[in-house]
């Protein structure tokens, strides 16, 4: 059963071509890695799948009784969040206001969905505490939590681990995994392409040339070894950039 | 001391002006603690300026009800300033200063031109700083003030999930399917609203510090959305309180008394929260 089917589509921004004949689907229960080069245009991409901005050709298709808001999204942080006064409790709710409809306030229903997400991301005892006193890895669960709280079908992550330490990181990988092997679709933007080895059933890589098919297909391609190995090479030194950036 | 300000609270003008600076305070303060977290602070300014442009307009015009030239031009105002923070050419910072300096400048241009008065210094002076028009009020001006408060706080009540939501994180509250242009539509209605509103209390020049203060020195103290909104309106009401009676006791002017006021506040709340930091850890 396929949730998400994208077909020849063209991404970019104010009329300007990122990425164009992009092509896959996801199933129920997959775990998508998407790789590329930095400016490939795979935010881009997890933009255009959110109805952030319109795509520039080809068609995404939601099947099976997804809707455009039952796609649940872990976005990069942004600096006003860093300080930003608000329980842990406050922002996992927030994540059932696509729920409401018009209502203004939230029922018991709202209450407990949060309060099953917050157990399920092991944050319970976070929950009084101020978001801006966290960890990075805590953060982190919570903003999952309140993604989950918007959908139980797929979840869109960009760049889960930025800015977290290994130890954290690790964790980060196994509660995604958790989380897909209870039936959540999973589309990850990674730097980390030996995490996408490890973890992955599908692979997408986005540029000249382009790849989606499984993991396995894609360890045997040209392509996919080039990148694995060139990743090997230079991998470390860039994963390092990537963490003072952030 | 107490009888002095007893007599002065009979009087309907001081009634007035603690009503009207009450509920200004109240509203401003809502506001301020989204508009400060979205990097917006010095929207207060740049629309106070607006303001004071479109009055001057409405004196050269003569008109009677002043309110309806300024609170178009300033919502209309707003509402482009606040599209400018998503990515458009001019950042929006930028385009505060542009609007900010441009209306203030045309603003003083046109009583410049225009005026009828011998003092014109003293007219300026009090449209930016307000020192006495709160104590002027007409009381349709107060009635018009109380109707407004009251949809503000009405409306920030019916939406504060969502003023949440969208303060937060604006890409997850789209991708969840709110309509987060409608509510940058109605923040920034309720934000010229409530500069309008403002301008009669401490002037053009101070609504900034109505907006951030209490906001800022609730921040200090607390780490969740809804204590920081509460003790902001709670602050910066006491404050206004505080101010008023200040200024009708020792004769000093009301709106920088207000922020004055304000200031200390927030010195205060920084020291609190070092202690409540210092005990937590």
């Amino acid at each position: 059963m396929s949730l998400i089917t994208v077909r020849n589509l063209a991404v970019g921004y104010e009329g300007q071509v990122v990425e164009e004949n992009i092509n896959f689907t996801v199933n129920k229960g997959d775990y998508l890695c998407i790789l590329g080069e930095n400016g490939s245009g795979k935010t881009t991409l997890m933009k255009t799948l959110l109805h952030l901005q319109k795509p520039l050709n080809g068609e995404i298709l939601l099947q099976d009784g997804l809707t455009s808001n039952e796609i649940g999204y872990l976005p990069q942080q942004t600096v006003v969040q860093k300080d930003f006064p608000a329980s842990v409790w406050e922002i996992v709710l927030s994540g059932c206001l696509g729920r409401r409809e018009w209502h203004p306030f939230y029922g018991k229903e709202e209450k407990k969905l949060a309060t099953e997400n917050m157990e399920r991301m092991g944050i319970t005892r976070l929950a009084r505490r101020s978001y801006r006193e966290l960890s990075g890895g805590q953060q982190q669960r919570v903003l999952l939590a309140r993604a989950l709280c918007a959908t139980q079908k797929v979840l869109v992550l960009d760049e889960p681990v930025t800015g977290l330490d290994p130890n954290a990181t690790m964790e980060m990988y196994e509660l995604i995994q958790k989380l897909n092997q209870e039936g959540v679709a999973i589309l990850m933007i990674s730097h980390d392409v030996e995490v996408a080895v490890q973890y992955a059933s599908h692979v997408l890589h986005l540029g000249t040339p382009s790849f989606f098919g499984s993991k396995e297909a894609y360890l045997e391609s040209e392509l996919g070894k080039l990148f694995v190995l060139h990743e090997k090479k230079g991998g470390s030194v860039e994963m390092e950039k990537g963490d003072r950036h952030a | 001391m107490l009888e002095t300000l007893l007599t002065y609270l009979k009087f309907p003008f001081v009634q007035n002006a603690l009503v009207v600076g009450i509920l200004i305070a109240l509203c401003s303060s809502l506001l301020g603690v989204t508009l400060v977290l979205k990097r917006f602070s010095y929207i207060g300014d740049g629309l106070s300026h607006v303001a004071f442009g479109a009055m001057t307009i409405a004196a050269v015009l003569k008109m009677t009800n002043d309110m309806l030239l300024i609170l178009p031009i300033t919502i209309l105002s707003a509402i482009i300033l606040l599209r400018t923070g998503q990515n458009t050419k001019i950042k929006g910072d930028a385009a505060i200063a542009m609007i900010s300096v441009g209306a203030l400048a045309f603003g003083y241009l046109i009583m410049n031109i225009f005026s009828t008065s011998s003092n014109l210094a003293g007219d300026v002076c009090s449209t930016l700083f307000g020192s006495t028009s709160i104590l002027t009020l007409t009381d349709e001006e107060v009635w018009i003030c109380i109707g407004l408060s009251i949809v503000v706080v009405l409306v920030f009540l019916l939406f504060y999930h969502r003023i949440f939501a969208v303060t937060f994180d604006e890409s997850f509250a789209k991708a969840t399917g709110m309509r987060v242009e409608a509510y940058r539509l109605l923040l920034a209605t309720i934000i010229a609203v409530i500069i309008v509103l403002a301008m009669n209390l401490v002037g053009s020049l101070l609504i900034s510090a109505l907006v951030i203060f209490p906001a800022l020195s609730a921040m200090r103290m607390f780490g969740n959305f809804k204590a920081v909104t509460v003790c902001s309106a709670v602050l910066s009401v006491n404050c206004a309180l505080l101010g008023i009676l200040i200024s009708i006791l020792a004769g000093t002017p009301v709106g920088s008394t207000i922020v004055a006021v304000d200031v200390v506040a927030f010195v205060l709340s920084c020291i609190i929260g070092k202690i409540m930091g210092g005990i937590k850890k």
